[in-house]
Protein backbone atom coordinates (compact mmCIF):
# COMPACT_ATOMS: atom_id res chain seq x y z
CA UNK A 1 0.00 0.00 0.00
CA UNK A 2 2.92 2.47 1.45
CA UNK A 3 4.40 1.35 -2.19
CA UNK A 4 1.15 2.88 -3.64
CA UNK A 5 1.16 5.96 -2.39
CA UNK A 6 4.63 6.70 -3.09
CA UNK A 7 4.29 5.98 -6.74
CA UNK A 8 1.23 8.32 -7.05
CA UNK A 9 3.01 10.62 -5.16
CA UNK A 10 6.00 10.54 -7.46
CA UNK A 11 3.95 11.14 -10.96
CA UNK A 12 1.91 14.15 -9.05
CA UNK A 13 5.13 15.24 -8.04
CA UNK A 14 6.56 15.03 -11.67
CA UNK A 15 2.82 17.05 -13.16
CA UNK A 16 3.87 19.55 -10.96
CA UNK A 17 7.21 19.56 -12.01
CA UNK A 18 6.66 19.65 -15.93
CA UNK A 19 4.01 22.63 -15.42
CA UNK A 20 4.80 25.59 -17.71
CA UNK A 21 7.78 27.47 -16.69
CA UNK A 22 7.10 30.63 -14.86
CA UNK A 23 10.06 32.58 -16.09
CA UNK A 24 11.65 30.96 -19.45
CA UNK A 25 14.72 33.11 -18.75
CA UNK A 26 15.24 32.29 -15.04
CA UNK A 27 14.87 27.99 -15.98
CA UNK A 28 16.99 28.72 -19.00
CA UNK A 29 19.80 29.72 -16.84
CA UNK A 30 18.99 26.88 -14.15
CA UNK A 31 19.02 24.95 -17.08
CA UNK A 32 22.40 25.30 -17.91
CA UNK A 33 23.85 26.01 -14.60
CA UNK A 34 22.67 22.26 -13.73
CA UNK A 35 24.20 21.04 -16.85
CA UNK A 36 27.58 22.13 -15.33
CA UNK A 37 26.66 20.82 -11.85
CA UNK A 38 25.11 17.49 -12.65
CA UNK A 39 27.15 16.68 -15.39
CA UNK A 40 30.30 18.64 -16.85
CA UNK A 41 31.56 18.39 -13.09
CA UNK A 42 31.18 14.63 -13.48
CA UNK A 43 33.61 14.08 -15.97
CA UNK A 44 36.91 13.80 -14.03
CA UNK A 45 35.36 10.41 -12.39
CA UNK A 46 33.91 9.38 -15.47
CA UNK A 47 37.13 9.65 -17.34
CA UNK A 48 38.82 7.57 -14.75
CA UNK A 49 36.62 5.19 -14.17
CA UNK A 50 36.03 4.46 -18.07
CA UNK A 51 39.79 4.30 -18.85
CA UNK A 52 40.25 1.91 -15.86
CA UNK A 53 37.05 0.03 -16.69
CA UNK A 54 38.15 -0.69 -20.63
CA UNK A 55 41.80 -1.28 -19.18
CA UNK A 56 40.55 -4.35 -17.72
CA UNK A 57 38.00 -6.03 -19.63
CA UNK A 58 40.89 -5.63 -22.36
CA UNK A 59 43.12 -7.77 -19.86
CA UNK A 60 40.71 -10.00 -18.84
CA UNK A 61 39.56 -10.65 -22.14
CA UNK A 62 43.34 -10.87 -23.34
CA UNK A 63 44.17 -13.52 -20.56
CA UNK A 64 40.19 -15.54 -21.16
CA UNK A 65 40.96 -16.05 -24.96
CA UNK A 66 43.50 -18.89 -25.02
CA UNK A 67 41.85 -21.04 -27.45
CA UNK A 68 43.64 -20.77 -30.93
CA UNK A 69 40.15 -20.85 -32.58
CA UNK A 70 39.67 -17.82 -30.78
CA UNK A 71 41.57 -14.68 -33.27
CA UNK A 72 43.23 -12.19 -31.38
CA UNK A 73 41.40 -9.20 -32.53
CA UNK A 74 38.11 -10.64 -30.33
CA UNK A 75 39.84 -9.01 -27.54
CA UNK A 76 39.08 -5.52 -29.79
CA UNK A 77 35.41 -6.73 -30.31
CA UNK A 78 34.47 -7.81 -27.02
CA UNK A 79 35.52 -4.31 -25.34
CA UNK A 80 34.04 -2.66 -27.89
CA UNK A 81 30.89 -4.72 -26.99
CA UNK A 82 31.37 -4.98 -23.27
CA UNK A 83 32.14 -0.64 -22.92
CA UNK A 84 29.32 0.04 -25.53
CA UNK A 85 26.66 -1.99 -24.43
CA UNK A 86 26.85 -2.44 -21.03
CA UNK A 87 29.48 -0.19 -19.02
CA UNK A 88 29.73 2.95 -20.08
CA UNK A 89 25.46 3.35 -20.28
CA UNK A 90 24.74 1.04 -17.41
CA UNK A 91 27.92 0.95 -14.76
CA UNK A 92 28.31 4.84 -15.81
CA UNK A 93 24.26 5.38 -14.46
CA UNK A 94 25.05 3.40 -11.71
CA UNK A 95 28.13 5.95 -10.33
CA UNK A 96 26.47 8.70 -11.13
CA UNK A 97 23.19 7.90 -9.53
CA UNK A 98 25.57 7.47 -6.05
CA UNK A 99 27.44 11.23 -6.81
CA UNK A 100 24.83 12.88 -8.97
CA UNK A 101 21.58 11.30 -7.44
CA UNK A 102 22.66 11.67 -3.45
CA UNK A 103 23.48 14.92 -4.52
CA UNK A 104 20.29 15.60 -5.38
CA UNK A 105 18.50 14.39 -3.08
CA UNK A 106 20.68 16.28 -0.01
CA UNK A 107 19.97 19.65 -1.84
CA UNK A 108 16.54 19.39 -2.33
CA UNK A 109 16.17 17.61 0.90
CA UNK A 110 18.27 20.33 3.20
CA UNK A 111 16.25 22.56 0.79
CA UNK A 112 13.36 21.40 2.52
CA UNK A 113 14.40 21.05 6.45
CA UNK A 114 15.33 24.77 6.29
CA UNK A 115 12.20 26.05 5.01
CA UNK A 116 13.98 27.08 1.69
CA UNK A 117 11.60 25.38 -0.09
CA UNK A 118 8.53 26.86 1.67
CA UNK A 119 10.16 30.25 1.14
CA UNK A 120 9.46 29.63 -2.82
CA UNK A 121 6.34 28.31 -2.37
CA UNK A 122 5.60 31.47 -0.22
CA UNK A 123 7.04 33.43 -2.82
CA UNK A 124 4.52 32.31 -5.67
CA UNK A 125 7.15 30.11 -7.12
CA UNK A 126 6.01 26.78 -8.15
CA UNK A 127 8.97 25.15 -6.36
CA UNK A 128 8.83 21.58 -7.81
CA UNK A 129 8.88 22.75 -10.96
CA UNK A 130 11.94 25.48 -10.72
CA UNK A 131 13.98 22.77 -8.82
CA UNK A 132 13.59 19.71 -10.36
CA UNK A 133 12.62 20.35 -14.42
CA UNK A 134 16.01 22.00 -14.79
CA UNK A 135 17.80 18.64 -13.23
CA UNK A 136 16.04 16.21 -14.82
CA UNK A 137 16.37 18.45 -18.69
CA UNK A 138 20.14 18.97 -18.00
CA UNK A 139 20.90 15.06 -17.11
CA UNK A 140 18.97 13.56 -19.73
CA UNK A 141 20.56 16.37 -22.45
CA UNK A 142 23.88 15.77 -21.10
CA UNK A 143 24.31 12.47 -19.94
CA UNK A 144 24.33 10.93 -23.51
CA UNK A 145 27.35 13.27 -24.28
CA UNK A 146 28.91 12.49 -20.94
CA UNK A 147 28.75 8.43 -21.63
CA UNK A 148 30.13 9.10 -25.31
CA UNK A 149 32.87 10.04 -23.61
CA UNK A 150 33.18 7.29 -21.96
CA UNK A 151 32.77 5.10 -24.45
CA UNK A 152 35.83 6.76 -25.95
CA UNK A 153 37.76 7.02 -22.90
CA UNK A 154 36.82 2.94 -21.95
CA UNK A 155 38.14 1.95 -25.86
CA UNK A 156 41.08 3.74 -25.23
CA UNK A 157 41.54 2.39 -21.85
CA UNK A 158 42.02 -0.62 -23.47
CA UNK A 159 44.43 -0.25 -26.17
CA UNK A 160 46.76 1.46 -23.97
CA UNK A 161 46.57 -1.84 -21.81
CA UNK A 162 46.40 -3.97 -24.24
CA UNK A 163 49.23 -2.40 -26.33
CA UNK A 164 51.34 -1.61 -23.77
CA UNK A 165 50.94 -5.06 -21.90
CA UNK A 166 51.65 -6.70 -25.24
CA UNK A 167 48.30 -8.96 -24.64
CA UNK A 168 47.68 -7.24 -28.30
CA UNK A 169 49.00 -5.88 -31.38
CA UNK A 170 47.64 -1.85 -32.31
CA UNK A 171 46.56 -3.52 -35.77
CA UNK A 172 44.58 -6.34 -33.65
CA UNK A 173 42.79 -4.57 -31.17
CA UNK A 174 41.81 -1.68 -34.02
CA UNK A 175 40.78 -4.27 -35.99
CA UNK A 176 39.04 -6.11 -33.23
CA UNK A 177 36.63 -2.67 -32.42
CA UNK A 178 35.54 -2.08 -35.86
CA UNK A 179 34.76 -5.55 -36.29
CA UNK A 180 30.90 -5.93 -37.16
CA UNK A 181 30.20 -2.55 -35.92
CA UNK A 182 26.71 -1.63 -35.25
CA UNK A 183 26.02 1.99 -35.02
CA UNK A 184 22.48 1.32 -34.33
CA UNK A 185 24.23 0.03 -31.11
CA UNK A 186 25.91 3.48 -30.09
CA UNK A 187 22.27 5.05 -29.83
CA UNK A 188 20.92 2.11 -28.02
CA UNK A 189 23.39 2.80 -25.43
CA UNK A 190 22.39 6.21 -25.55
CA UNK A 191 18.49 5.82 -25.41
CA UNK A 192 19.54 3.76 -22.42
CA UNK A 193 21.54 6.69 -20.65
CA UNK A 194 19.14 9.07 -20.97
CA UNK A 195 16.38 6.80 -19.58
CA UNK A 196 18.63 6.29 -16.75
CA UNK A 197 19.56 9.93 -16.34
CA UNK A 198 15.61 10.68 -16.02
CA UNK A 199 15.05 7.95 -13.35
CA UNK A 200 18.62 9.09 -11.18
CA UNK A 201 17.54 12.92 -11.53
CA UNK A 202 13.55 12.11 -10.98
CA UNK A 203 13.75 9.58 -7.89
CA UNK A 204 16.30 11.13 -6.32
CA UNK A 205 14.43 14.99 -6.63
CA UNK A 206 11.38 12.67 -5.45
CA UNK A 207 13.22 11.79 -2.05
CA UNK A 208 14.44 15.30 -1.70
CA UNK A 209 11.36 16.55 -1.73
CA UNK A 210 9.55 14.90 0.39
CA UNK A 211 12.41 14.88 3.09
CA UNK A 212 11.14 15.57 6.48
CA UNK A 213 12.59 16.40 9.94
CA UNK A 214 16.34 16.57 10.56
CA UNK A 215 19.66 16.32 8.93
CA UNK A 216 19.04 12.39 9.89
CA UNK A 217 16.54 12.05 7.22
CA UNK A 218 18.21 13.94 4.55
CA UNK A 219 21.07 11.47 5.04
CA UNK A 220 18.37 8.42 5.10
CA UNK A 221 16.69 10.54 1.57
CA UNK A 222 20.46 10.83 0.33
CA UNK A 223 20.60 6.91 0.93
CA UNK A 224 17.11 5.66 -0.53
CA UNK A 225 17.60 7.87 -3.29
CA UNK A 226 20.90 5.88 -4.63
CA UNK A 227 19.56 2.41 -3.41
CA UNK A 228 15.94 3.34 -5.34
CA UNK A 229 17.46 4.69 -8.70
CA UNK A 230 20.51 1.65 -8.99
CA UNK A 231 17.75 -1.03 -8.67
CA UNK A 232 15.28 1.15 -11.28
CA UNK A 233 18.27 1.34 -13.55
CA UNK A 234 18.97 -2.33 -13.85
CA UNK A 235 15.29 -3.29 -14.00
CA UNK A 236 15.04 -0.55 -16.49
CA UNK A 237 18.47 -2.12 -18.18
CA UNK A 238 17.03 -5.38 -18.53
CA UNK A 239 13.31 -4.18 -19.82
CA UNK A 240 15.26 -1.97 -22.31
CA UNK A 241 17.60 -4.88 -23.35
CA UNK A 242 14.83 -7.54 -23.63
CA UNK A 243 12.35 -5.42 -25.89
CA UNK A 244 15.69 -4.23 -28.15
CA UNK A 245 17.41 -7.56 -28.35
CA UNK A 246 14.42 -9.85 -29.04
CA UNK A 247 12.58 -7.53 -31.39
CA UNK B 1 -6.53 43.28 5.40
CA UNK B 2 -6.26 39.79 6.44
CA UNK B 3 -8.90 37.98 7.63
CA UNK B 4 -9.27 34.38 9.13
CA UNK B 5 -12.52 33.15 9.86
CA UNK B 6 -13.25 29.81 12.45
CA UNK B 7 -10.11 28.24 10.96
CA UNK B 8 -8.56 24.71 12.69
CA UNK B 9 -6.56 21.88 12.02
CA UNK B 10 -6.12 18.47 13.38
CA UNK B 11 -3.26 16.20 13.14
CA UNK B 12 -4.35 12.56 13.93
CA UNK B 13 -5.73 13.23 17.12
CA UNK B 14 -4.40 16.19 18.39
CA UNK B 15 -6.45 19.69 17.80
CA UNK B 16 -3.69 22.25 17.42
CA UNK B 17 -5.53 24.76 16.11
CA UNK B 18 -9.60 25.24 17.15
CA UNK B 19 -12.19 27.54 15.51
CA UNK B 20 -9.77 30.92 15.00
CA UNK B 21 -11.51 34.27 14.01
CA UNK B 22 -9.23 37.27 13.74
CA UNK B 23 -9.30 40.25 11.46
CA UNK B 24 -5.58 41.55 10.67
CA UNK B 25 -5.56 44.91 10.03
CA UNK B 26 -3.34 46.81 6.88
CA UNK B 27 -0.95 49.53 8.17
CA UNK B 28 -0.98 47.33 11.05
CA UNK B 29 1.69 45.23 13.06
CA UNK B 30 -0.26 42.72 14.05
CA UNK B 31 0.87 39.98 16.64
CA UNK B 32 0.02 36.45 17.41
CA UNK B 33 1.66 35.68 20.72
CA UNK B 34 1.69 32.27 23.16
CA UNK B 35 3.34 30.03 24.76
CA UNK B 36 5.36 27.23 22.49
CA UNK B 37 3.04 24.74 21.07
CA UNK B 38 0.14 27.07 21.22
CA UNK B 39 -0.74 26.78 17.58
CA UNK B 40 0.57 30.24 16.23
CA UNK B 41 2.74 28.31 13.47
CA UNK B 42 -0.28 26.42 12.73
CA UNK B 43 -2.13 29.46 12.21
CA UNK B 44 0.79 30.98 10.17
CA UNK B 45 1.20 28.00 7.89
CA UNK B 46 -1.98 28.44 6.96
CA UNK B 47 -2.81 31.72 6.23
CA UNK B 48 -0.29 31.34 3.80
CA UNK B 49 -1.32 27.91 2.42
CA UNK B 50 1.53 25.76 3.28
CA UNK B 51 -1.41 23.94 5.35
CA UNK B 52 -4.87 23.61 4.51
CA UNK B 53 -7.66 24.50 7.12
CA UNK B 54 -9.91 21.44 8.41
CA UNK B 55 -12.57 23.69 8.49
CA UNK B 56 -12.71 27.88 7.96
CA UNK B 57 -11.37 30.14 5.50
CA UNK B 58 -8.38 32.77 5.07
CA UNK B 59 -9.37 35.73 3.25
CA UNK B 60 -6.81 38.21 1.75
CA UNK B 61 -9.27 41.68 0.94
CA UNK B 62 -11.85 39.42 0.48
CA UNK B 63 -10.64 36.96 -1.41
CA UNK B 64 -11.27 33.12 -0.26
CA UNK B 65 -7.87 32.30 -0.58
CA UNK B 66 -7.94 29.00 1.38
CA UNK B 67 -10.69 27.40 -1.27
CA UNK B 68 -8.39 28.70 -4.72
CA UNK B 69 -6.57 26.17 -6.78
CA UNK B 70 -2.63 25.82 -6.47
CA UNK B 71 -2.32 28.66 -9.99
CA UNK B 72 -5.24 31.01 -7.90
CA UNK B 73 -2.90 30.73 -4.69
CA UNK B 74 0.76 31.32 -6.48
CA UNK B 75 -0.61 34.92 -7.41
CA UNK B 76 -1.76 35.87 -4.00
CA UNK B 77 1.32 34.64 -2.75
CA UNK B 78 2.61 37.13 -5.42
CA UNK B 79 1.81 39.98 -3.00
CA UNK B 80 3.33 38.29 0.08
CA UNK B 81 6.64 38.46 2.09
CA UNK B 82 8.01 36.30 4.61
CA UNK B 83 10.68 36.56 6.94
CA UNK B 84 11.37 33.18 8.38
CA UNK B 85 12.83 31.59 11.70
CA UNK B 86 15.96 30.79 10.47
CA UNK B 87 16.10 33.25 7.45
CA UNK B 88 15.20 30.61 4.58
CA UNK B 89 17.94 32.17 3.11
CA UNK B 90 19.00 30.17 -0.51
CA UNK B 91 22.40 28.53 0.18
CA UNK B 92 23.41 28.68 -3.35
CA UNK B 93 22.59 32.62 -3.85
CA UNK B 94 24.22 35.26 -2.97
CA UNK B 95 22.56 37.83 -0.69
CA UNK B 96 22.12 40.07 -3.67
CA UNK B 97 21.03 36.83 -5.88
CA UNK B 98 18.55 35.96 -2.80
CA UNK B 99 16.78 39.54 -2.85
CA UNK B 100 17.06 39.81 -7.06
CA UNK B 101 15.02 36.18 -7.36
CA UNK B 102 11.43 37.66 -6.67
CA UNK B 103 12.15 40.10 -8.75
CA UNK B 104 13.50 38.19 -11.82
CA UNK B 105 10.78 35.55 -11.24
CA UNK B 106 7.97 37.75 -11.10
CA UNK B 107 8.81 40.46 -13.32
CA UNK B 108 10.20 42.52 -16.24
CA UNK B 109 12.88 44.75 -15.09
CA UNK B 110 15.99 45.31 -16.44
CA UNK B 111 18.96 44.43 -14.80
CA UNK B 112 19.39 48.10 -13.69
CA UNK B 113 15.98 48.04 -12.65
CA UNK B 114 16.87 44.94 -10.33
CA UNK B 115 20.02 46.27 -8.94
CA UNK B 116 18.62 49.42 -7.95
CA UNK B 117 15.51 47.46 -6.18
CA UNK B 118 18.42 45.42 -4.50
CA UNK B 119 20.57 48.14 -3.54
CA UNK B 120 17.00 50.05 -2.34
CA UNK B 121 15.92 46.68 -0.03
CA UNK B 122 19.60 46.08 1.33
CA UNK B 123 19.65 49.74 2.21
CA UNK B 124 16.42 50.08 4.37
CA UNK B 125 17.33 46.89 6.09
CA UNK B 126 21.07 48.46 6.48
CA UNK B 127 22.91 45.67 4.90
CA UNK B 128 24.15 47.86 2.00
CA UNK B 129 27.95 46.91 0.77
CA UNK B 130 26.92 42.78 1.69
CA UNK B 131 25.56 42.00 -1.65
CA UNK B 132 28.22 39.84 -2.71
CA UNK B 133 28.43 37.44 0.61
CA UNK B 134 26.64 34.14 0.78
CA UNK B 135 24.64 33.23 3.85
CA UNK B 136 27.08 31.01 5.49
CA UNK B 137 28.80 34.41 5.65
CA UNK B 138 26.36 36.18 7.57
CA UNK B 139 25.32 36.61 11.22
CA UNK B 140 22.43 35.43 12.62
CA UNK B 141 20.97 39.11 12.24
CA UNK B 142 22.33 39.46 9.32
CA UNK B 143 20.65 36.95 7.63
CA UNK B 144 17.43 38.09 9.35
CA UNK B 145 17.87 41.25 7.94
CA UNK B 146 18.43 39.67 3.95
CA UNK B 147 15.50 37.55 4.75
CA UNK B 148 13.66 40.50 5.45
CA UNK B 149 15.03 42.45 2.24
CA UNK B 150 13.96 39.76 0.28
CA UNK B 151 10.43 39.77 1.32
CA UNK B 152 9.70 43.56 0.78
CA UNK B 153 11.33 43.21 -2.91
CA UNK B 154 8.56 42.25 -4.31
CA UNK B 155 6.41 45.36 -2.80
CA UNK B 156 3.96 42.75 -1.17
CA UNK B 157 1.02 44.26 0.29
CA UNK B 158 1.22 41.39 2.98
CA UNK B 159 4.34 40.69 5.49
CA UNK B 160 4.49 37.31 7.44
CA UNK B 161 7.48 37.23 9.91
CA UNK B 162 7.93 33.55 11.75
CA UNK B 163 9.65 34.71 15.22
CA UNK B 164 11.99 37.60 13.94
CA UNK B 165 13.57 37.83 16.80
CA UNK B 166 14.54 34.16 17.90
CA UNK B 167 18.43 33.14 18.63
CA UNK B 168 19.13 36.75 18.35
CA UNK B 169 20.66 39.31 20.91
CA UNK B 170 17.94 41.77 22.79
CA UNK B 171 19.49 44.89 20.71
CA UNK B 172 19.59 43.07 17.38
CA UNK B 173 15.90 41.86 18.45
CA UNK B 174 14.99 45.82 18.87
CA UNK B 175 16.89 46.64 15.77
CA UNK B 176 14.31 43.93 13.65
CA UNK B 177 11.10 44.96 15.47
CA UNK B 178 11.94 48.86 14.71
CA UNK B 179 12.51 47.50 11.05
CA UNK B 180 9.08 45.52 10.73
CA UNK B 181 7.41 48.51 12.35
CA UNK B 182 8.93 51.17 10.17
CA UNK B 183 8.49 48.92 6.56
CA UNK B 184 4.79 48.11 7.49
CA UNK B 185 3.75 51.96 8.14
CA UNK B 186 6.08 53.29 5.36
CA UNK B 187 4.72 50.59 2.82
CA UNK B 188 1.00 50.13 4.12
CA UNK B 189 1.38 46.37 4.74
CA UNK B 190 -0.65 44.26 6.63
CA UNK B 191 2.12 42.67 8.69
CA UNK B 192 1.42 39.25 10.85
CA UNK B 193 4.31 38.39 13.36
CA UNK B 194 4.64 35.73 15.15
CA UNK B 195 6.48 35.86 18.52
CA UNK B 196 6.81 34.74 22.08
CA UNK B 197 8.65 37.74 22.91
CA UNK B 198 7.43 40.08 25.19
CA UNK B 199 9.90 43.15 24.04
CA UNK B 200 8.65 42.64 20.72
CA UNK B 201 5.00 42.87 21.98
CA UNK B 202 5.51 45.77 24.08
CA UNK B 203 7.64 47.24 20.59
CA UNK B 204 5.93 46.95 17.82
CA UNK B 205 2.36 44.96 19.47
CA UNK B 206 -0.45 47.52 17.34
CA UNK B 207 -2.32 44.28 17.39
CA UNK B 208 -2.23 41.32 19.27
CA UNK B 209 -3.96 38.37 19.76
CA UNK B 210 -2.81 35.66 22.78
CA UNK B 211 -3.61 32.04 21.76
CA UNK B 212 -3.25 29.07 24.29
CA UNK B 213 -4.06 25.30 23.61
CA UNK B 214 -5.08 26.58 19.91
CA UNK B 215 -7.78 29.10 20.66
CA UNK B 216 -7.93 32.92 20.83
CA UNK B 217 -8.07 33.32 24.32
CA UNK B 218 -7.35 37.15 24.10
CA UNK B 219 -6.86 40.12 21.91
CA UNK B 220 -5.97 44.05 22.58
CA UNK B 221 -2.86 45.72 21.54
CA UNK B 222 0.63 46.03 23.57
CA UNK B 223 -1.03 48.02 26.30
CA UNK B 224 -3.66 45.78 27.17
CA UNK B 225 -1.21 43.02 27.56
CA UNK B 226 -0.23 43.97 30.66
CA UNK B 227 -2.91 45.83 31.82
CA UNK B 228 -5.89 42.59 30.95
CA UNK B 229 -6.49 40.73 34.21
CA UNK B 230 -6.64 37.36 31.50
CA UNK B 231 -5.17 35.27 34.01
CA UNK B 232 -3.23 32.90 30.82
CA UNK B 233 -2.54 36.03 29.53
CA UNK B 234 -0.94 37.53 32.31
CA UNK B 235 1.23 34.35 33.03
CA UNK B 236 2.62 34.09 29.79
CA UNK B 237 3.42 38.24 30.06
CA UNK B 238 4.68 37.82 33.81
CA UNK B 239 6.39 34.41 33.26
CA UNK B 240 9.24 34.61 35.66
CA UNK B 241 9.74 35.26 38.98
CA UNK B 242 11.57 38.94 38.59
CA UNK B 243 9.04 39.77 36.35
CA UNK B 244 5.99 38.75 38.66
CA UNK B 245 7.67 41.47 41.57
CA UNK B 246 7.06 43.84 38.80
CA UNK B 247 3.05 42.76 38.88
CA UNK B 248 1.93 42.97 42.53
CA UNK B 249 -0.85 40.35 43.53
CA UNK B 250 -0.34 38.23 40.87
CA UNK B 251 0.52 34.44 42.04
Amino acid sequence: MIFMFHIGRYFLLLKRAFSKPQKFRVYRKQFFFEINHIGISSLGIISIISIFMGGVVTTQAAFGFTSAWVPIYAVGFTTRESIILEFSPTIVSLLLAGKVGSNIASEIGSMRISEQIDAMDIMGVNSASFLIMPKILAAVFINPFLITISMFLGLLGGYTMGVFTGAVSSVQYITGIQYGFMAWKIWYALFKTAIFAFIITSIAAYNGYYTSGGALEVGKSSTRAVVWSSILILLADLLITQIVFTH
Amino acid sequence: MIEVKNISKTFGDRTVVSDVSFVFETGKTNLIIGESGSGKTTILKMMVGLLKPDTGAVEYDGRVFSEMNERQQQDVRKEIGMLFQGGALFDSMTVEENVAFPLRMFTDFKEEQIKERINFCLNKVKLENRNQLYPAELSGGMKKRASLARAIAGNPKYLFCDEPNSGLDPRTSLVIDDLILELTTEFNMTTVVITHDMNSVMQIGQKVMFLYGGKKWWEGDNKGVLTTTNKEVLDFVYASEFLKQLKPGLK
